[in-house]
């Protein structure tokens, strides 16, 4: 089964990867955010190599966002995010998986897990079984 | 001969050529990229050049040109060399020849057999099967899972180091794993048809084949294994299931359930031999799981219609299943069957049963049933409830488009 994978953080200044800028990891000891960031690399070539990665993009800083919306055939445009929040999506991965357990299981190993949130979302598929 | 006629020559071609390679030279992972080379070779000179005589020999000559290039290129020429002559027993370097047809069909099965190796996770197994056994190009085999190629050949090529990581030689399994062991094949292709058969909103033609590719490897595996009756009851499930694709989708692309198909549209031909194979199946002794999935899908395609179908010897089908391989899902089809034969009180009561199990808790075919049964009941809000409760849960996009129809009808 397919997932979309997207982690939020909430960073004192935008940052790739987004998680050494996270509020509560910068002012981690410098050996705790190499180990991080040695899990996600880990995590990484684990899930290329196995195959169930099938595509992970960074977002850029928030600020940098368009909003865009047609009312009454007019096009307008806004500089800044849908919604405004204090955790902002960083960055998204598309993942194929055997199980939902497997899915949870490599978004607990997401550095931002610990410090805010990484949301699992099914992919809708376009084929399906006769009922 | 058409192109489509010579790729199908290839690719019946070659498990066979990739199990005479990996006998003589031992080394899956090199093999299996000769046999590609091979492949890609054919498909340039036999349209241009005619069709060789013996094609499957001259995959194998021309595999072996390839794979015995690599390896003296190869660094560690020597070593290898010496390696591939060290695994051989002598009488092997001498005869038989590549070229000769060989004991084809054990190598075919072997080759199998080391596809669906156990310490491969069940997508690299459906994987590597359908390139080294089907012959697939891993571009083919990444559309029909809708994956990007490159992750398709990643996927493919750490199966291959996987199995050599496993220390997995090219030999049968001992004779007391075998059982076992075709038990993970029957799987690896039981998931390869269903990923085929999950019908599809009319746009995309690559998964039907994949249902039409299961069904060739099972035959294979049939006529290797004509006496192990599980294979014959996989392959009988498979006929049976097939033969009503032409009355499972309407030309939107919305699915047609099983009660409102056109029974007409069945393939009678698939039907008479799935239940041919499935009677000679079931005579010999006690049933498994794929030939009690098959007696079931003789069942309904022995039915004129819905209402006429034998609804307690399907509900007697599913119990036995039921003890076989237990699991909610099973339980829950025995419901449907139930509240057929026994009225929809009786299957909403089983249902019930089911409530708690927190594996169905989230799962749209419990509300689906659900919603069937309420509305044969006469409970119209509470069906169109629970459609639209399936319908929100499911993450097939056909699926939820007949749910939604079933509850707008409400």
């Amino acid at each position: 089964m397919k997932y979309l994978m997207l982690i939020y953080t909430n960073p004192r200044n935008w940052g790739h990867p987004a998680f050494l800028h996270s509020e509560d990891a910068v002012t981690l000891p410098a050996a705790e955010r190499e180990a991080l960031a040695r899990q996600l690399d880990e995590l990484i070539t684990e899930i290329d190599g196995s195959g169930e990665l099938l595509a992970v993009q960074a977002l850029a800083d928030p600020g940098l966002t368009r909003t865009i919306r047609v009312r009454d055939g007019a096009t307008l445009s806004t500089d800044g995010p849908f919604i405004e929040a204090k955790e902002q999506m960083a960055g998204a991965f598309v993942l194929d998986v055997a199980t939902p357990e497997r899915a949870a299981e490599i978004a607990a190993r997401i550095p931002e897990a610990r410090f805010t949130a990484v949301e699992l979302r099914p992919i809708m598929d376009p084929s399906g079984q006769e009922m | 001969m058409s192109t489509a006629e010579i790729e199908q020559l290839w690719r019946r071609e070659a498990p066979r050529v990739l199990g005479a390679l990996v006998h003589r030279y031992g080394d899956f992972h090199r093999a299996e990229d000769a046999m590609q080379d091979a492949l890609v070779a054919a498909s340039v000179q036999w349209p241009r050049d005619g069709v060789p005589d013996d094609p499957g020999a001259w995959l194998i000559r021309a595999a072996s040109r390839r794979l015995i290039d690599r390896l003296r290129s190869d660094d560690a020429r020597a070593r290898r060399e010496e390696a591939v002559v060290a695994r051989e027993p002598a009488g092997s370097l001498i005869a038989p020849a590549a070229d000769e047809p060989g004991p084809s069909g054990d190598d075919t099965l072997t080759v199998l057999l080391l596809c669906c190796h156990p310490a491969l996770t069940p997508p690299s197994q459906v994987a590597l099967t359908l390139r080294a056994v089907g012959g697939l190009t891993t571009a083919e085999i990444a559309r029909a899972f809708l994956v990007p190629e490159a992750t398709m050949a990643q996927r493919i090529s750490r199966a291959k180091q996987a199995i050599r990581e496993a220390g997995a030689r090219f030999r049968p399994p001992p004779g007391g794993e075998l059982p076992e062991r075709m038990r993970v094949v029957l799987h690896v292709l039981y998931l390869i048809f269903n990923e085929g058969y999950t019908a599809t909103g009319g746009t995309d033609l690559h998964r039907p084949a994949l249902a039409a590719e299961a069904i060739r490897l099972t035959r294979m595996a049939y006529a290797l294994l004509p006496d192990d009756d599980e294979v014959a009851g996989l392959l009988a499930l498979m006929l049976l299931t097939d033969a009503r694709s032409a009355a499972r989708t309407r030309p939107d692309g919305l699915l047609v359930p099983l009660a409102e198909q056109d029974r007409g549209r069945w393939d009678a031909g698939r039907i008479a031999e799935g239940v041919a194979l499935l009677t000679g199946a079931l005579s010999r002794g006690p049933a498994g799981p794929y030939q009690v999935q098959a007696a079931i899908a003789a069942v309904h395609a022995e039915a004129p219609s819905s209402a006429e179908t034998d609804w307690p010897q399907i509900a007697a089908l599913y119990r036995v299943l039921e003890r076989l391989a237990p699991a909610p899902t099973v339980t829950l089809n025995r419901a449907v069957a139930v509240a057929m034969a026994d009225g929809p009180q009786a299957g909403l009561a089983l249902v019930a049963t089911l409530a708690d199990d927190p594996r169905m808790a989230r799962h749209h075919r419990l509300h689906a049933v659900l919603a069937h049964l309420l509305e044969s009941a006469g409970d119209r809000a509470g069906a169109r409830e629970e459609y639209l409760r399936a319908a929100r849960l499911t993450l097939s996009v056909p699926e939820q488009r007949y749910l939604t129809e079933r509850a707008d009808r409400l």
